[in-house]
């Protein structure tokens, strides 16, 4: 990205929504996106017709079982007869259709857009979703291997405990924490009040990954109402500005690279500092959601994206510093971990959680401290992409 | 408030246009294609020079889930900014004007590929795109009879013959004999058009364009820094996308709303009043005869009142007031599935140019471009172009 960004026009989000995310819900996956769609739009205070541009978001069309995935919900994301864009970026899409409803009204193209998320991923394959992952792989080199995602995800972590010196019973503590805050989420479906000891004696699934370092299967949908400043001002006294936003990919040959630190994950934070004019991540964030579908991953992105010192976010969660109550407060939602994870959805529940904690209208779920500035972040492909978002009140 | 900056096209690049493309792998093909329009951009270096990229690309069509993740190596994006947009290659061209536009990049790469010839089921693949509660359980044996069902209903409603259909196919067929990406090209009577068997009434072989595989490039700038790359940018002056309903039987099928949303959006920004008057030629989908004829009528430089007799007037032919597809159009190229929007860029851009070769067309300075996602679906984009 260059050097200095010329942004001419402000985007601020003015309302957000979200459904349950739960397994096997029984709404199909338009009515989910229209759920969420709806709830956006009355926290906004405006109507479907008010919308002139929809972004979507849904991770791998097989979830669904359709194909074009993004032309059958667009009836329920409030799309028909109108401009409507699906951004992918796998398990980073989320908070990436953010990032694309950003840049529909910062370049004047659009006034007040729709950014839905959606995924049904619990109807998918059987016996059992994680079926999918089967089809993700490069067809000659890896897919006659027949890895799962939680294999390699597996590599990562057993190379992350071992590069940084950090135990099993560190990484557990995110689980404990996440769950935790997820009791106060009206939205969550795996909150619950665990200990340590609850995750190292859970179903071992792939070494060093017990059951409960994951986060579950889930059905949900998210969405945001993001508007150009003059209507932000227009609708709402407290608009939440989007300041910076940053994706990078890397190769496709995740078995070259160094699995102990995201160095994509920094170049997309990176690329949303500059933007936002943020030189001191560590001082200036005051509140954080970064990606959780594994509890190590937390601790893994808190560093890629410089707001712990390299192999001392495990350090940081021991002290408490990530708790609601702490000096930075991390996935205060209670993250993928707690809430769920409907992959495209839970990046955008991302968003949104920083917008309502941004807005003081987080409930329970609202940190200590006076948050101005926060940021979200999803992550995906083959352990590829890092999608940041910079919001300030 | 200052000014946003205009967007060009400043480079292309394209691998393929061929039935079968076994010798080369997807990512070669998009590799080839990405080197030539790196050249054709003044020799742009993809590690340095260029802030995002983009993907047009859709999982099923690929064969892989979440198929992003094999999109950067060929383009030279490792750990630059890239994503991927599921739609037509045009829908990326809209995103990466976007970008340029909000300041957030002065240079964007767009690719598309599609390699239909290794689908071995892509009935059941476009079975599966068909919505699951109310048309699915049909199993419609043949997909194109939902668009043979438009057809009949369009042509109908303007009173158009299949002779009218076949006046369209041997027109742009005749222009594809100029084309040097046209593998489907042959000269056609209208004995022959009218005695081949339908394949779905009132739609035969000659109707529905055949697939082909093919990878295209396209490198994107702001106006400052096209300048820099090359004395002839091609500007995007104008562009525009719209869905009408996600499913078949909530659609018109007499009008194509889609496009005339889409088109609405783009001459506005394009300032365009008068689109008969103010474009030159078009480059629109026509992967069904019918559908270049509806697509011409919705982006208003024909009507529902004159589209008949215009086209019977030879109004869309190569020397007529308004040429419609003089590539030849995906009757004669192929499809190369979500490709086929920058297929319709590349000729145009090629056309605005002057390097069009045999194919050139004199006088022109502005264009206008259209594609559509296919079968059962809505989605259309719409841009305008000038030189």
């Amino acid at each position: 990205m260059k050097a200095n960004i010329y942004v001419k026009k402000r985007v601020a989000i003015v309302g957000a929504g979200m459904t349950l995310f739960r397994r096997r819900m029984l709404e199909t996956p338009q009515e989910l996106a229209w759920i969420a769609t709806r709830r956006a739009l009355d926290q906004a205070g405006l109507e479907l017709k008010d919308i002139d541009c929809v972004v979507s978001g849904s991770a791998p069309d097989a979830f669904d079982g359709v194909h074009l995935k993004g032309e059958y919900y667009s009836e329920g994301a409030g799309a028909i007869r109108k401009p409507h864009m699906r951004v992918y970026v796998g398990g980073g899409t989320g908070v990436f259709v953010a990032i694309a409803a950003w840049w529909h009204v910062a370049s004047g193209l659009c006034k007040r857009v729709l950014a839905v998320a959606e995924e049904k991923m619990s109807s998918a394959a059987d016996p059992h979703p994680q079926a999918v992952f089967r089809h993700i792989w490069d067809p000659f080199m890896e897919k006659p291997l027949n890895p799962n995602l939680i294999w390699i995800f597996a590599l990562e972590m057993h190379r992350y405990m071992h590069k940084c010196g950090v135990t099993k019973e560190d990484i557990a503590l995110v689980a404990v924490k996440n769950k935790r805050n997820a009791l106060d989420n009206p939205y969550a479906q795996a909150a619950a009040n665990i200990t340590v000891d609850d995750v190292l004696n859970s179903e071992p699934l792939v070494y060093p990954v017990n059951r409960l370092d994951i986060s579950p299967v889930s059905d949900g949908a998210a969405a945001l109402v993001m508007v150009s400043e003059e209507w932000a001002r227009r609708l709402t006294d407290t608009p939440i500005w989007v300041e910076g936003i940053g994706y990078t990919l890397d190769t496709s040959y995740w078995t070259n690279r160094e699995l102990s630190y995201p160095v994509y994950l920094k170049n997309a934070a990176e690329m949303a500092y500059k933007m936002a004019g943020i030189e001191r991540p560590m001082k200036e964030i005051d509140v954080a959601e970064p990606y959780d579908p594994f509890d190590y991953k937390e601790l893994h992105h808190l560093e890629g994206l410089g707001l712990a010192p390299r192999c001392k976010a495990a350090e940081m969660t021991k002290e408490g510093v990530t708790q609601r109550n702490g000096d930075l407060p991390v996935c205060p939602s209670g993250g993928l971990l707690g809430v769920g994870n409907p992959i495209a959805a839970a990046g955008l529940m991302k968003v949104a959680e920083i917008f309502w904690q941004l807005r003081g209208e987080a409930g329970k779920r609202q940190v200590k401290k006076s948050a101005t500035t926060g940021l979200a972040q999803a992550w995906g492909d083959l352990m590829q992409i890092g999608t940041v978002v910079i919001l300030r009140r | 408030m200052p000014s946003l900056p205009r967007v060009a096209i400043v480079g292309m690049g394209y691998e393929g246009f061929t039935t079968s493309s076994e010798h080369l792998s997807f990512r070669e093909m998009v590799f080839q294609a990405a080197v030539k329009a790196y050249e054709d951009a003044g020799g742009i270096d993809p590690r340095r020079d260029v802030d995002s990229f983009i993907s047009c690309q859709e999982d099923f069509w690929e064969g892989v889930s979440i198929s992003d993740e094999f999109a950067p190596d060929q383009l030279g994006a490792v750990l630059k900014p890239l994503y991927t947009v599921t739609g037509d290659g045009l829908h990326c061209i809209a995103n990466a004007y976007m970008m340029i536009k909000s300041g957030v990049a002065d240079v964007v790469v767009i690719e598309s590929h599609g390699k239909p010839s290794e689908i071995a089921s892509m009935r059941d693949i476009i079975w599966f795109s068909t919505d699951p509660i109310y048309i699915r359980p049909l199993k419609i044996p043949n997909p194109h009879a939902l668009q043979a069902i438009e057809a009949r209903i369009y042509m109908e409603s303007r009173k158009l013959s299949r002779e009218d259909l076949g006046l369209y196919v041997i027109q742009v067929k005749e222009n594809s004999l100029l084309s040097v990406r046209a593998p489907y090209s042959h000269r056609l009577t209208i004995d022959e058009y009218l005695s081949s068997d339908y394949i779905a009434d009132p739609l035969t072989i000659h109707d529905i364009a055949p697939y082909s595989d093919a990878a295209i490039v396209a490198v994107m700038a702001s106006e400052d820094v096209a300048r820099e790359y090359t004395d002839t940018p091609i500007w995007v002056e104008g562009i525009g996308w719209a869905t009408e309903a996600s499913t078949i039987q909530l659609r018109s099928m007499e009008e194509d709303i889609a496009t005339r949303i889409a088109s609405d959006i783009a001459y506005k920004y394009a300032g365009i009043e008068d689109p008969k008057r103010d474009i030159d030629f078009a480059e629109i989908d026509e992967r069904y005869s019918y559908k270049a004829l509806q697509v011409v009528e919705a982006l208003r430089i024909s009507s529902k009142g004159s589209i008949t007799s215009d086209l019977r007037d030879g109004f869309f032919s190569r020397s007529g007031s308004l040429p419609v597809n003089p590539s030849g159009g995906a009757l004669s190229e192929g499809l190369p599935l979500e490709a086929h929007g920058l297929a319709r860029l590349l000729s145009a851009y090629e056309q605005l140019r002057g390097i069009a070769g045999r194919a050139q067309l004199s006088d022109i300075e502005k264009a206008i471009i259209h594609s559509w996602r296919g079968i059962g679906t809505s989605s259309s984009v719409v841009a305008v172009l000038s030189r």
